[in-house]
């Protein structure tokens, strides 16, 4: 074999390809499968596709781009695998060969290297982000903006996800997250919070209450300055190095302070801090720290139900459904927690949607840069919760969420239905208001 | 046969008006493969609902000499589906519409694409049952299962696809239609075509259409396990339960090899210790299959069994039903490479069937693990092993070789479940002999001349021999 090939190889994870055996028990569970009906967009055709390259019958990796581009990762075939194909590992191996040898125009490269390298990992620049976003709203520059109809010529639909967006909190809010909050009543546990890059930017609300709902239920609380992004959109995007930068960053930023969990609240993040492991694997000196790291993160709907659960107030009777967090369950295999917390909720009438494992097909930043396809996944997604009737529909991830918001305005749903974190839902059923 | 030109290719995006042609390398190497052996590139994919375009298309083909292949959702473990010669792949999975279920004349009418777990749900909705079960059905289409002639655990009691279709409506090579058969189970006009067709792994044509026939759903069963310390004595098992007047619905073996493999991938309480297990699952009216199940255990003991177990609760037997479906996966584990073959033998050769697989493990050296739906003689021997080790895979090529003639020495067939295709294809002059290959041959010819319909299956190319080291 020559010498090329056999590198290539390695750098696809060719060997992983071979476990798969075609069987095709994937095919149900993808959601991509499911709306473009080709096998082109499965789960096993995407994994083919990467076996004929490390096999050498095709030669021009721009093939695979497509293909891959329209994965969304939320790994649903992972569990419907009887053979335990690493899929995740497989598509960001192939991801980041491509991302390698793909020539980007200027723009799109500074584009890339801006937001990748400087913008995600930097929590200053996402706290400017974050108060730009308040200033935008409360100056008024959003409302002539809305008025203009500028909002709706921004590229990539732009404009419609800014109209679902929460609305931000202030800087003097935002400044005064305290470093450390120290449990109601008896502690059971101390807990290290991950806030997150776009969450924290953009969902301070639930951070708070998060950090609130952590301590009502006997958590001390510690917010570590040196955190930065989990790199799971680096990661899935093909930028493996950067999310390894990231990751060790993180697990440097937590190896500070001796806790008993790291808590997150956003499903996708939650997906790579669990997997630091398996991304530094072949890095001997960094992988024990990354176990360490991996085996110590936990959701937070974990830590509440571990911890007994919350004290909820009576609520008027309400019908809601759970659209769950891909990388939850595919990948935390958090599953649950949620659902227990959701029924321990008293008047509660908790409905169960068609194909409630089904992606929403936000996937990160798939919405943005793979629209159509993207809104054809949510507009079937959105016919289940139709069917359920339900007046709440709960997610467990900051993607999520948006898209769920996207979906209701999609169906004109906006007066008779609303997405919320779970986090919100709890803090609301527990009468926390989030200052 | 012609390699295609562009402009076939044009012509044949002409006459797809409703669907689509796909020919970018990315959608041609994705129906290149299935769940068997080898990568084959099709020259264009046929996605459409049309059966008017479709016969356009098969007419086209006919006289332009181009193959055409029919393909379901590719979970084929015998390369039926494969475009062997390029040419045109039918993806019929996307004719998924038509799922009537008429309770006065007891049969369902399906098209191609849809799904057998589909067909088994909407049966069950009025009480009925569709009995062909295959492990892969909640994937599989009903076109692929009937091209294969497929089976499932129940094909024991019940017997496999071709045992319920009673009508079928076929695109022809030449691109004409007809239809076989009818609605009614009582049909003895003429040749069977309906039996022909079925099981002739699309190579007399395109199926549109299918009339199966359904069962009212048996109200309760029973499941027992009988674990064994010798596995010609769980053989000898299986011979007498099924000569003592009962007909299980399912009964699945589990070797040693398959038992240990199963409990290092998920602890299931089996016992590593055991030569084999069987699995039996009795159904029919609650009282009868409770006494038939106390039956079965007491004849399982009397052969030699260390132990029987009855699951009570429906969790309980749901259990013991997961670790038989365990198997295929924890085997997996063990090395990549998966030779699935169905080889049968008929009931009384089990126990020596059983034996001679031993042999053939010792004398090749090779990963044999057994398991399948011994009570009908299916044995699924399954040889685990690497691809990229070369001589191993000699050894594999020989001891499946072995394997086949043993299963024809006893009396049996090459395939129970599986179909043909290109692997076994070498292997069926030695079951039918020179004149019962050649009838099926004439046959092949006069309905196809042109061979365009799935060429390469079924028949050998002269000299051809398992080749599994590439």
């Amino acid at each position: 074999m020559n010498e090329n090939l056999e590198a290539l190889r390695k750098e696809l994870k060719y060997e992983k390809t071979n476990q798969c055996v075609q069987c095709g028990y994937c095919l149900p569970a993808c959601p991509t499968y499911a709306t473009m009906r080709k096998e082109t967009h499965s789960p096993r055709g995407r994994i083919n596709l990467v076996k004929m390259v490390g096999e050498g019958r095709i030669t021009d990796l721009s093939v695979l781009e497509e293909p891959l581009d329209l994965c969304l990762g939320c790994r649903a075939c992972e569990p419907a695998c009887p053979t335990g194909v690493e899929y995740g590992s497989i598509l960001e191996a192939a991801k980041a060969a491509i991302i390698r040898r793909k020539k980007f125009s200027l723009p799109v490269r500074m584009l890339r290297n801006v937001f990748f390298k400087k913008v995600f990992p930097s929590r200053k620049a996402m706290k400017i982000i974050g108060n730009g976003m308040w200033l935008f709203e409360t100056s008024g520059v959003q409302k002539m903006a809305r008025k203009s109809g500028l909002m709706k010529k921004l590229p990539f639909h732009l404009g419609e996800f800014e109209s679902i967006m929460p609305p931000a909190v202030s800087p003097w809010e935002r400044s005064s997250f305290p470093r450390f909050t120290t449990a109601k009543g008896t502690k059971k546990f101390t807990v290290a919070f991950f806030v997150g890059c776009v969450m924290d930017a953009m969902f301070r609300k639930i951070n708070q209450l998060s950090v609130t709902l952590l301590t009502e239920v006997g958590c001390d609380v510690i917010v570590l300055e040196n955190q930065t992004c989990c790199g799971a959109l680096h990661a899935h995007a093909g930028e493996l190095e950067e999310g390894k930068k990231l990751a060790k960053r993180n697990i440097v930023a937590f190896e500070q302070e001796e806790v008993d969990f790291i808590v997150n609240n956003a499903g996708g993040c939650g997906a790579i801090l669990n997997e630091y492991d398996h991304l530094l694997a072949d890095e001997p000196q960094w992988v024990e720290r990354a176990k360490q790291f991996a085996e110590k993160s936990k959701d937070i709907s974990q830590i509440i139900a571990f911890c007994g659960g919350i004290k909820s107030k009576e609520r008027q009777p309400e019908r809601v459904a759970y659209q769950r967090s891909c990388h939850m369950t595919n990948v935390q295999k958090v599953t649950i927690e949620p659902l227990q917390l959701i029924k321990s909720i008293p008047n509660v009438d908790f409905v169960e949607m068609k194909d409630a494992t089904m992606c929403c097909g936000s996937a990160g930043i798939y919405n943005i840069v793979n629209y159509e396809a993207s809104m054809e996944i949510l507009d079937q997604k959105m016919e289940s919760v139709k069917e359920t009737k339900v007046t709440t529909i709960i997610t467990t991830n900051p993607g999520c969420l948006l898209q769920m918001k996207l979906g209701i305005g999609r169906e004109n749903l906006k007066g008779s239905m609303r997405a919320i974190h779970l986090v919100e839902y709890l803090a609301e059923s527990a009468g926390i208001s989030s200052s | 046969m012609k390699a295609m030109t562009h402009a076939h290719l044009s012509e044949i995006k002409s006459i797809v008006k409703t669907g689509r042609v796909l020919t970018d390398e990315s959608d041609r190497y994705s129906y290149s493969f299935d769940g068997s052996f080898g990568t084959y590139l099709p020259d264009a994919v046929i996605q459409t609902k049309s059966i008017e375009e479709l016969t356009k298309l098969v007419k086209f083909a006919n006289k332009e000499k181009i193959p055409v292949c029919p393909r379901g959702q590719a979970t084929c473990l015998s390369g039926g589906p494969l475009p062997v010669k390029g040419g045109m792949v039918f993806d019929l999975s996307v004719m998924d519409d038509l799922l009537e279920v008429s309770e006065e004349d007891l049969v369902i009418v399906v098209s191609p694409g849809v799904l057998t777990a589909n067909i088994h749900r909407a049966a069950e909705q009025k009480g009925l049952m569709y009995p062909p079960d295959p492990s892969s059905s909640h994937v599989s289409t009903i076109g692929g299962n009937l091209a294969e002639n497929s089976g499932g655990p129940r094909g024991l009691k019940y017997g496999v696809t071709k045992d319920y279709v009673i009508g079928l409506e076929l695109i022809t090579p030449q691109g004409e239609i007809i239809r076989t058969g009818g609605r009614t189970v009582k049909n003895v006009t003429g040749y069977d075509l309906t039996k022909l067709i079925v099981g002739s792994e699309g190579t007399l044509g395109i199926i549109t259409k299918a009339i199966l026939r359904l069962i009212p759903k048996p109200p309760a069963s029973e499941t027992v396990m009988a674990i064994f310390d010798n596995l010609i004595d769980a053989g000898k098992a299986i011979s007498k339960i099924l000569s003592s007047g009962i007909l299980p619905s399912k009964m699945e073996l589990m070797d040693q090899a398959s038992i240990v493999a199963v409990e290092n991938y998920e602890p299931s309480g089996l016992p590593r210790d055991a030569e084999a297990l069987i699995l039996i699952e009795l159904d029919g009216h609650p009282v009868a299959v409770r006494d038939e199940a106390e039956q079965v255990s007491k004849v399982c003991k009397e052969v030699g069994a260390r132990e029987t177990r009855i699951p009570r609760s429906q969790e309980e037997k749901e259990e013991v039903w997961k670790a038989r479906k365990l198997v295929s996966p924890a085997i997996a584990r063990i090395k990549p490479t998966k030779i699935s073959e169905d080889a049968t033998v008929p009931r009384s050769k089990i126990p020596e069937m059983c034996r001679r697989l031993q042999e053939i493990k010792k004398k090749y050296n090779v990963n044999l693990v057994v398991f399948g739906h011994a009570g009908d003689g299916n044995l699924h021997p399954n040889i685990i092993a690497d691809k990229s080790d070369k001589e191993e895979m000699r050894r594999v090529e020989k001891a499946v070789a072995e394997i086949f003639e043993a299963a024809i020495q006893l009396g049996g067939t090459l395939s129970g479940e599986h179909g043909i295709g290109i692997m076994k294809a070498p292997f069926m002059e030695m079951e039918l002999g020179t004149v019962g290959l050649d009838m099926m041959k004439r046959i092949k010819q006069a309905w196809d001349p042109n061979n365009i319909m799935n060429p390469e299956k079924i028949f050998p190319e002269p000299g051809q021999k398992l080749v599994l080291s590439e």
